[in-house]
């Protein structure tokens, strides 16, 4: 489903990803872990499209696509979405209007016939019910005023109704509880299945105690240092990042 | 400069001298006063502090004429003018500055509609006496004192005491330039009488391809528990320039709510000055100016807190596409009896062009020093992470645009309380934005 290959990309002349090589297939789920500063968020943002970041080297498939190539509108018509770590609050956008524009603009991109509001209600209220989601966030302007773990939801929500084939979740459990972490990772859960993948990128352990991950990643300084499957996850969160800082540096030291 | 006042003297000779003029001599040492400052202080150029942005000298070029006291007939263009809603409303209708009762309907009996001759001489002399030409305390300046030295043909308007009229007044600005450049001038007193509530509409419309200047003054009187809504709707011909000077004197504990729009014009300069003249007075002013071509868009707002007490909350949000340019200037000032004031004020502009511009300028002067008064202003492009947001779920960037210009507008918006203004002006503000942006 997704092929990167060597990605290299950095931001103002400066290079956070130094050639990422990674392979992601339907049904899968992966976790990509590192310290701060690692280039964890650089990575999902380069993939959605982000124009501050720019792509130096290196290549990228999606569904037999050249990712790098589309609009960021065209990578979420095409199936990739991404869940913000820090979603942007819109006054005077109500959040029912702005999913319904998305709905039907990722239609109009298949050529398919806009939802109509009969239509489109349904669909809202079959995955608010998935998803557990009151009807007075929706709404309410689009995350104005809500609360970390409303955002989170809603972007999962978000995701619920798009439907993607990637859905890449950028430190979704940041700033969250752990009731909260709870309730977006069943969300993510519901969704999943054998069609489409995730993607789960986070400094904490804690989030693949409830998405469970079929492999883990780790990044540091732009690479993928080492892959394993989620007991790395657990490793890691036992023994700190040092640990494969120091195994990294000796081995570059030496080679 | 000397060539436009010595034009003007002989219009305003033969007006002084007309038949009907010397009757009022009421209207006639008001007009004598004004033409004397006008001819003292001409057409503001920018070395005038408060017409700095706004140049409107270069309208006042030989083409422009003084309309004819014959008024046109514009029947058929009125029905394409009329605001949605009008069957209910009252409705009146000034053609080239002077009001046309035979076309304005007025169906609420506890309106009273004069012309300003007729208030003049009558029973409402003394109010007349006391207030026509109020705005000019605040509004120094020649374009004023011009208004004000052509009063001809003018309208009284009084709501009686404890009665709310049921439905608004709208008032139709007409210029009708099929045939000549006009300089129209419309004038209106307004009185809302003790707990009064009226909701007043306005609109300005130019006929014809040829240039059109409208200076238009109305001053507002509201008396005790009195409660005014008032809507200003510009959307005018690219040809069409208008200063329009609306002026409350809150001389009771009362209510105002205005609600100023700007979408097109040439030069559209608007003087709003609210005096708060008696205890626990509030006024709400929102405006959105939403601009493009090379229109210019000048909103001057005077909140001048006289009395102790008062509330005051001002929210002006600007939108200038292509070379338009804008200019708000928001005057607070608070007399040093004024304690307990409250008075808040903000402008917010987006620039969706590099060559549109806007000149932004709070000025607050404070004598008082039990007060709570904050003002700020932002000028800035659409942000990007919210762009980049929208487009992430698909949304196109010409849709992504669209949504986020009518979420800046939405909080001006929602303070447009008749239902069919409101739904107009959206649908104005739809117009404006598939024009601009997709």
């Amino acid at each position: 489903m997704l092929t990167i290959k060597n990605l290299q990309a950095g931001i103002e002349g400066k290079r956070i990803l130094n050639g990422i090589n990674l392979d992601i297939k339907a049904g899968e789920v992966h976790a990509i872990m590192g310290p701060n500063g690692s280039g964890k968020s650089t990575l999902a943002s380069v993939l959605a499209g982000r124009q501050d970041y720019e792509v130096t080297g290196g290549s990228v498939e999606f569904l037999g696509k050249d990712l790098l190539e589309l609009s960021p509108e065209e990578r979420a018509c095409e199936g990739l979405f991404l869940a913000f770590q820090y979603p942007v609050e819109i006054p005077g956008l109500s959040t029912t209007n702005f999913i319904k524009t998305a709905v039907n603009e990722i239609r109009k991109y298949h050529g398919e016939k806009p939802l109509d509001a009969v239509g489109f209600l349904r669909l809202m209220k079959e995955k608010m019910a998935l998803m557990n989601i009151d009807q007075s966030l929706l709404s309410r302007p689009l995350n104005e005023g809500f609360s970390g773990g409303e955002k989170k939801r809603n972007e999962i929500f978000q995701m619920a109704m798009l439907q993607p084939r990637l859905a890449i979740l950028d430190e979704t459990d940041s700033g969250l509880d752990i009731d909260a972490i709870r309730i977006v990772a069943n969300g993510v859960n519901k969704i999943h299945s054998k069609e489409n993948a995730v993607l789960v990128v986070t400094h904490y352990q804690r989030l693949l105690d409830y998405i469970v991950p079929d492999f883990v990643h780790v990044l540091y300084n732009g690479r993928i240092v080492k892959s394993g499957t989620k007991e790395l996850a657990l490793e890691l969160e036992e023994k700190g990042y040092d640990f494969i800082k120091n195994e990294i540096d000796v081995t570059e030291q030496v080679g | 400069m000397n060539n436009i006042i010595e034009n003007y003297k002989e219009h305003f000779d033969r007006l002084q001298s007309s038949p009907t003029s010397n009757a009022m001599s009421v209207l006639a040492a008001v007009r004598q006063n004004a033409f004397n400052a006008f001819s003292k202080m001409g057409i503001p150029t920018a070395r005038h502090e408060e017409w700095k942005y706004t140049r409107i000298g270069s309208l006042f070029n030989a083409e422009l004429q003084f309309p004819a006291n014959l008024l046109p007939s514009i029947e058929a263009e009125l029905e394409a003018i009329r605001l949605p809603g009008y069957e209910q409303a009252n409705e009146l209708v000034f053609v080239n500055g002077y009001f046309n009762s035979s076309l304005s309907r007025i169906r609420s009996a506890e309106l009273i509609t004069l012309t300003m001759e007729e208030a003049a001489a009558g029973e409402y002399k003394d109010f007349v006496l006391r207030y026509l030409g109020d705005s000019s305390r605040y509004l120094k300046d020649g374009i004023n004192a011009l208004n004000t030295a052509f009063t001809q043909g003018g309208v009284f308007l009084h709501v009686k005491k404890g009665q709310a009229i049921e439905h608004p007044v709208y008032i139709y600005n007409i210029t009708d330039a099929r045939t000549a450049a006009i300089l129209a001038q419309p004038r209106s007193l307004v009185h809302i009488g003790e707990n009064a509530q009226v909701q007043l509409v306005e609109t300005y419309s130019t006929i014809g391809i040829a240039d059109s200047f409208t200076n238009q003054v109305m001053e507002v009187v509201m008396e005790k528990d009195s409660l005014v809504e008032y809507y200003k709707i510009q959307n005018d011909a690219s040809h069409a320039s208008l200063v329009s000077t609306t002026h409350f004197l809150q001389t009771g504990k009362s209510y105002l709510h205005t609600v100023t729009i700007s979408l097109n014009g040439a030069i559209v300069r608007n003087n709003l000055n609210v005096i708060l003249e008696a205890e626990h007075c509030e006024a709400h002013l929102y405006g959105l100016y939403f601009q493009g071509g090379k229109s210019h868009i000048d909103n001057h707002t005077i909140v001048d807190n006289v009395k102790p007490n008062c509330f005051s909350n001002e929210l002006y949000k600007g939108i200038l596409n292509n070379e338009a340019s804008g200019v708000f200037n928001g005057k607070i000032f608070v007399r040093p009896q004024a304690q307990k004031t409250n008075a808040y004020q903000s402008n917010k502009n987006v620039l969706l062009s590099d060559a549109a511009s806007v000149n932004t300028k709070p000025q607050l002067e404070i004598f008082a020093d039990d007060v709570k008064c904050s003002h700020g202003c932002t000028v800035g492009q659409l942000d990007e992470e919210a762009l980049f947001y929208l487009r992430s779920r698909g949304i196109s960037e010409k849709i992504a645009r669209f949504l986020m210009i009518r979420a800046f507008a939405a909080d001006i918006l929602e303070h447009i309380k008749p239902a069919p203004i409101h739904a107009y002006v959206e649908q104005l503000i739809s117009e404006r934005l598939e024009f601009h942006i997709l």
